[in-house]
């Protein structure tokens, strides 16, 4: 297998784009990749597409010709592949475009990832991200996507002791961090009281705790390991990717307060990486909820189970902590196009360990860290950079 | 062929709302109100509840205190007068949520509020004929009255379900007599929501007259007069037009007692007669004769005279919530949160 | 949104839990499925229909104040998921109490209730939310 390197990112603003329809989010992402890798049309192998619901957030199927069209690679022909996960999608599109590199099969390949969320309803999207999890047994008896993660806060907090007041902490850090980004779609920095007094969604979730519907894109060019020096000073490479299933419905899961395909995921990828976790200076985990960050930290292996919240709490997930978590806002604040995340995570990993991620920089980053779920943690992604 | 009722269940929902805070939203002494009709509380459904979910509850209650086998089931007649669907039948979900499907004969009845008794009867003459083992007659409703209507007073929610059998009979009909004539005192035409009354019209020529005649008809038949009787029940559209009627006829107040429940739960329509029905078998003892006159506007009486048999004293009420146990525990609704309930609140769709 | 036959196929699970059980290792799953995933191969011909009771106790809880348009009528509404006495959780309503009426631990049981409905006039869908047990009859 050969060694792969990410030669090129690019992303656009998450957030209401209301003059930019998906295609349009979808080139100016990939596009700004291209520029950044300083590699011409021509060169591009394939294309893969990270996109969870096209069909029902714009009634439009077949995402994977349409970015290749619309990139100006029709006449050239080349492969080009829609990838869903549901909230892995991109990361999920990452992982086959690593594939594809590693085992020789392509040179060159752009993965992008985009979603246009705004174009529909607050109540549809929430019911087209609800098709993330179990439609038939958990969202036609009335279960939503945030009441799942509700059931996972309640439980965390009746084994752990996890407190209100630790969830909260999670998205006032994920709001400072996207303070720093210009790419965020929240650059307003929030307290405890500010999450504590929004509206309720699912008890004890309230509008503070969740990620917010968004459009955006983003993307990497990748390339292998040994030819990257030809386009780029500083190539980071993945040195590691894992990805694991497990039970479409929450209520199948061995042990609801642990994502199995975290810890699996991330076992294979730190495997491959030949690394421990405290070799990680950062990480973009998949904080869709404030809980979910606390059961990423736990599940990947940066704290002992149940004691996420207070290591959140204490300031250790910071961006001057033992590891920083979400620099870039995270889903939280950076905003959340579905498929887009997975791609947005890496983008921003690829900018610390370049170091040019200006005054969100973390010190010295020459390790990071992305993760991905799909659903209630049904899919997961996990890849590990570095560096070259 | 001796046939009676060899299992019944009862469903009420837990909501309730008082005449005085319907009163209250509608400028009205809601509490002289509730004293003039006898009803001082009345159900109100769930908003997932309706007369399907009613029936089923009701049915499977019935189902608990017995040891029957549902596909010994040969028919279910669901009688209301709010069934869901214009088109669709409500028994073929309870029979398959009693897994009584798929052979046996399934029909939704409506007689305004003596659908459920038609159904008792339709079930005496298949279970009588030998043509099927037990029939299941369920009457139930989730009855609207028109908002500001005095019918809102007293509209309520729930039903009862009666298993027919010719063996093992907890209560024998000794009889059964109705009576009908052509009479538009309540009625509601297709694709009303709510149903329309002739006010003082559905007293004297309408509620009374058929009850009395119904009630003179059945005990000639029989040769019974009042004091044959332990129990008596009436359909109660409110609590004073039973009360009334029973006196009138020479039935005393202790004879009604254990079937008049109007008072806590309001007008069931075709859960009236099948409920108190119920409340009655849940502490009747053997011997007991039950005098039962249900009344349909449009309009009819079905009338039963019942023996209470010594299966009763091995039969297992207490597998499944008695009526007075249903009836205890109620929650309370303002009024905002009834109409919520009811539907009577237009909701924009995103 | 939910079509009648999708919805009608699962009559027999949603009106009466019927789930399976897999006779090579015992377990029991709910809502039924052909593999059991301890047993893999050896529990093909071996899974058996089972009707669970009903009963069990509340494993997690929330109450939902946003997400789905057509449970507008009950919002605030209560969902669970539930530790069925034969072993599965599953999830879904819990109606006729408040949040605070409810707790880990608290004993519930199935009844019968309107899901959802297509619209005014669309087909209704039923089947099974839970009711907390009040005591051994109710």
């Amino acid at each position: 297998m050969r060694r792969v390197a990410v030669i090129g990112v690019g992303d656009t603003k998450f957030g209401e784009l209301w003059d930019a329809s998906f295609r349009d989010i979808g080139i100016r992402a990939g596009l700004a990749a291209v520029e950044d890798a300083k590699i011409s049309a021509e060169m591009i192998d394939a294309v893969f597409v990270g996109n969870m619901s096209a069909g029902r957030f714009i009634e439009q199927e077949h995402i994977g010709a349409l970015i290749a069209d619309y990139a100006g690679l029709a006449r050239d022909h080349i492969p080009a592949t829609r990838v869903e996960a549901a909230g892995a999608s991109g990361g999920l599109a990452l992982r086959q475009g690593f594939m594809a590199v590693a085992s020789g099969l392509h040179d060159i390949v752009v993965v992008g990832g985009a979603e246009k969320m705004m174009d529909v309803s607050d109540i549809a999207s929430s019911m087209i991200q609800s098709s993330a999890s179990d439609q038939e047994w958990e969202t036609e008896l009335g279960a939503t996507f945030a009441s799942l993660h509700a059931l996972i806060a309640r439980r965390h907090m009746h084994e752990y002791g996890t407190t209100r007041e630790q969830l909260a902490d999670v998205a006032v850090k994920n709001h400072k961090n996207g303070s720093l980004n210009p790419k965020a779609q929240f650059q307003r920095e929030i307290n405890r009281d500010v999450v504590l007094r929004s509206p309720l969604v699912a008890d004890p979730l309230r509008v503070f705790d969740c990620s917010p519907s968004s459009d955006g894109a983003a993307a990497v060019v990748l390339c292998p390991l040994d030819d990257a020096k030809k386009y780029v000073e500083t190539p980071v490479e993945i040195i590691g990717s894992g990805q694991a299933s497990d039970t479409l419905a929450l209520h199948h899961r061995r042990d609801i307060l642990t994502m199995d395909a975290t810890r699996i995921a991330a076992k294979k990828a730190f495997k491959r990486a030949g690394l421990e976790q405290k070799d990680v200076q950062l990480a973009e985990v998949h904080d869709n909820f404030t809980i979910s960050e606390i059961l990423a930290i736990e599940d990947l292996g940066f704290f002992k189970k149940g004691e996420g919240g207070k290591a959140t709490e204490d300031g250790r997930t910071a961006l001057d902590g033992e590891i920083a978590i979400n620099t870039s806002g995270g889903l939280k604040a950076r905003g959340d196009p579905i498929g887009a995340t997975g791609l947005a995570q890496a983008v921003e990993v690829v900018t610390q360990l370049r170091g040019v991620a200006g005054k969100r920089q973390v010190k010295d980053a020459s390790v990071g860290l992305t993760h991905n779920v799909g659903g209630t943690g049904a899919t997961v992604i996990v890849h590990i950079f570095r560096r070259s | 062929m001796e046939v009676g009722i060899v299992s019944y269940g009862a469903y009420v929902p837990r909501y309730r709302i008082k005449p005085e805070e319907i009163g209250r939203v509608w400028g009205t002494d809601g509490i002289a109100m509730g004293k003039g009709l006898m009803i001082f509380s009345k159900s109100v459904p769930g908003p997932d509840e309706d007369t399907i979910t009613i029936s089923v509850e009701a049915a499977r209650n019935m189902m608990r205190r017995v040891d029957v086998d549902p596909k010994d089931i040969g028919a279910i007649y669901v009688g209301s007068e709010s069934h869901p669907y214009a088109v669709k039948p409500s028994g073929t979900i309870v029979a398959e949520a009693i897994e009584a499907s798929p052979e046996l004969t399934v029909a939704d009845f409506e007689f305004a509020c003596k659908a459920g008794t038609a159904a008792i009867q339709t079930c005496m003459g298949l279970v009588g004929s030998g043509m099927m083992k037990y029939g299941v007659a369920i009457g139930a409703d989730t009855s609207q009255g028109a908002p500001g209507d005095a019918l809102e007073y007293s509209a309520s929610a729930g039903g009862a379900a009666h298993m027919i059998g010719a063996e093992k009979i907890i209560a024998r009909i000794d009889h059964t007599y109705s009576y009908t004539t052509d009479t538009p005192d309540f009625w509601r035409r297709e694709g009303q929501m709510y149903p329309s009354h002739g006010g003082r019209f559905t007293g004297e020529p309408a509620y009374f007259k058929h009850i009395v005649s119904c009630a003179r008809g059945l005990m000639k038949k029989a040769g019974t007069t009042p004091d044959d009787y332990a129990h008596a029940v009436f359909h109660q559209p409110n609590g004073k037009f039973p009360t009334r009627v029973a006196k009138q006829m020479g039935f005393t107040e202790a004879q009604g007692k254990l079937g008049l429940i109007v008072p806590h739960i309001g007008n069931t329509y075709s859960g009236a007669v099948p409920l108190g029905l119920a409340a009655i078998l849940d502490e009747a003892k053997p011997g007991d004769r039950i005098f039962a006159i249900a009344y349909g506007s449009g309009a009819g009486s079905d009338g039963f005279d019942m023996t209470v048999t010594d299966e009763i004293s091995t039969f297992k009420r207490d597998r499944a919530p008695t009526v007075k146990e249903q009836i205890a525990n109620p929650k309370y609704l303002d009024y905002a949160t009834y109409a919520k309930f009811r539907g009577k609140i237009t909701l924009g769709r995103g | 949104m939910a079509t009648a036959p999708r919805f009608w196929r699962q009559n027999p699970s949603r009106y009466n839990l019927i789930g399976i059980k897999c006779n090579s290792c015992g377990k029991n799953y709910f809502p039924p499925r052909a593999i059991c995933p301890v047993c893999h191969r050896k529990s093909v011909g071996k899974i058996e229909p089972l009707k669970f009771k009903g009963e069990g106790a509340i494993f997690s809880f929330s109450e939902v104040h946003e997400g789905i348009d057509e449970k507008a009528t009950l919002k605030p509404y209560l969902v669970a998921m539930v530790e069925l006495d034969e072993g599965p959780k599953i999830t879904g309503q819990v109606i006729d109490c408040d949040a605070c009426d409810l707790k880990i631990g608290a004993r519930v049981r199935t009844v019968l209730r309107k899901l959802s409905e297509e619209g005014s006039a669309g087909v209704i869908h039923y089947g099974y939310k839970f009711v907390p047990v009040r005591d051994k009859k109710e």
